[in-house]
């Protein structure tokens, strides 16, 4: 196990993580989460689960920060999300890397913008991903979608985040990827980061998951320790 | 310090990406040629007339030239939707603004060496007045378009129309600088006036607006 998944993170599991304050979030007419009260404990590994359009991505941008909730409060790591945006890692169905950029000019770019987080080396992250055999210095664009879903994954680890948001990271991935990925994520809630993973793919989280949260309409409808067994989310992304 | 450090990243990369692509070079580099040479073949002005429509011209063409390239420069932001990894980093926001700024000016510059020769062989040129301060207004008025034209790049980046959005906010905003621009870059190349309170018209264009954009960029780049 690499340093990246050892104890380096601050989260207190006697606190939650993620505190959800009867938020409800509108565009235009149409409310993409409604009245949505919930916590996250911290240090625990959460399934995000859920139709197309049951608001699984507003959520998750709306605790990374880059969304604001249009009635509520959300508290991440015990402040306001875009107090602590250093503190939290986030990928998006979006890649958010330079195609025209090499894998490791992307990782050191991204890495120089949290000079006050814990240094991961680019060798190391690439690592963490299953990454390594592939040469850093070819630019994102020469990489499968698979390689640039896992280097997503890569850069959203740079700071050593505490809250670790994930929209999708399984999309695209061979199996073999999907197993280290899910397991990466279990070592990092292991030691001590929250970790929420919206995905379509259940079996990916197996094992790993501590909890299985079913959203539906802009709310949460579930949640419960074990997988749920409706397979309504075979369906993949495109949601708000 | 933080906050230069930051600059020289975003810098870094902005280069980079403009060396790998030459999106904003070329077509800031075709467009104004082709203006000149339009202008060339529209006016054949004779060389007292040419230092006093050549200001106005040259300008004119920067200026189109500059919106072809800030039109592109916070749209590779959005490709891949690295805006929003952007804006999660807990770097300066205003570190963000000044790269590109900078980075936009010296594309910009780069355009202007290239170009001023050309221009002074069509227009058959030749400066009257002083050319340290000819250089004086191309560096204040340069920045002047670059500044309002990354700003407000970045204000219409969401919008469907951005490429329109860009010059019908812009050009207004301009006029002032422009004005000043032209009638300056003239007084230099005809040497009848002195061309030192245009230039100071400039410099405070620049304080004022560098200013505003600085206090106005962080809840641009937040807005939803």
């Amino acid at each position: 196990m690499t340093e990246l998944s050892t104890s380096v993170f601050e989260s207190s599991t006697s606190t939650p993580a993620v505190v959800l304050d009867s938020i409800s979030k509108l565009f235009g007419r149409f409310a993409a989460l409604h009245d949505l009260t919930a916590t996250f404990a911290a240090g625990r590994l959460y399934a995000l689960l859920g139709e197309n359009g049951a608001g699984k991505t507003t959520l998750l941008r709306i605790l990374a920060g880059l969304a604001k909730p249009t009635h509520g409060r959300v508290q991440a790591l015990g402040a306001e999300p875009q107090n602590v945006s250093g503190r939290i890692g986030y990928m998006a169905h979006a890649m958010l890397l330079y195609d025209e950029l090499t894998a490791r000019e992307n990782l050191e770019y991204f890495r120089g913008l949290y000079p006050d987080r814990p240094k991961v080396s680019v060798e190391e992250l690439l690592e963490e991903v299953n990454l390594a055999q592939v040469d850093p210095n070819r630019r994102v664009t020469a990489y499968s979608q698979g390689m640039k879903q896992r280097l997503a994954l890569a850069r959203a680890l740079i700071a050593k985040p505490e809250l670790l948001l994930l929209d999708e990271p399984f999309s695209n991935v061979d199996s073999k990827s999907i197993s280290t990925m899910s397991a990466l994520l279990a070592r990092l809630r292991d030691g001590g980061a929250t970790v929420i993973v919206i995905t379509h793919q259940i079996e990916a989280l197996a094992g790993n998951a501590d909890e299985w949260i079913t959203m539906r309409a802009g709310t949460i409808v579930q949640r419960q320790r074990s997988i749920p067994s409706a397979p309504m989310m075979a369906v993949r992304g495109g949601e708000r | 310090m933080m906050l230069a450090r930051a600059v020289g990243l975003h810098l870094r990369k902005d280069f980079r990406l403009e060396w790998r692509s030459k999106d904003a070079i070329n077509s800031m580099l075709f467009f104004a040629l082709l203006v000149l040479v339009i202008f060339t073949f529209s006016f054949d002005p004779l060389a007292e007339e040419s230092r006093l429509i050549a200001g106005g011209i040259g300008w004119v063409a920067m200026l189109f030239a500059t919106v072809v390239a800030l039109n592109q420069s916070w749209a590779r932001e959005l490709r891949d939707g690295v805006l929003d990894a952007l804006r999660l980093a807990p770097a300066p926001p205003n570190a963000l603004f000044l790269g590109k700024v900078i980075a936009n000016f010296l594309f910009v510059a780069v355009i202007e060496a290239v170009i001023t020769p050309i221009f002074v062989v069509f227009y058959n040129l030749r400066v009257i007045g002083s050319g340290w301060q000819l250089l004086a207004v191309a560096a204040l008025g340069t920045w002047a378009l670059v500044i309002n034209g990354t700003f407000f790049s970045a204000l219409s980046i969401r919008t469907r129309n951005r490429e329109l959005m860009l010059p019908l906010v812009l050009f207004p905003i301009s006029l002032p600088a422009l004005l000043s621009m032209v009638l300056a870059t003239t007084n230099i190349l005809t040497g009848e006036r002195a061309p030192f309170d245009w230039i100071k018209l400039l410099a405070v264009y620049d304080v004022v607006f560098t200013t505003v954009c600085l206090l106005l960029f962080e809840t641009i780049l937040n807005a939803e």
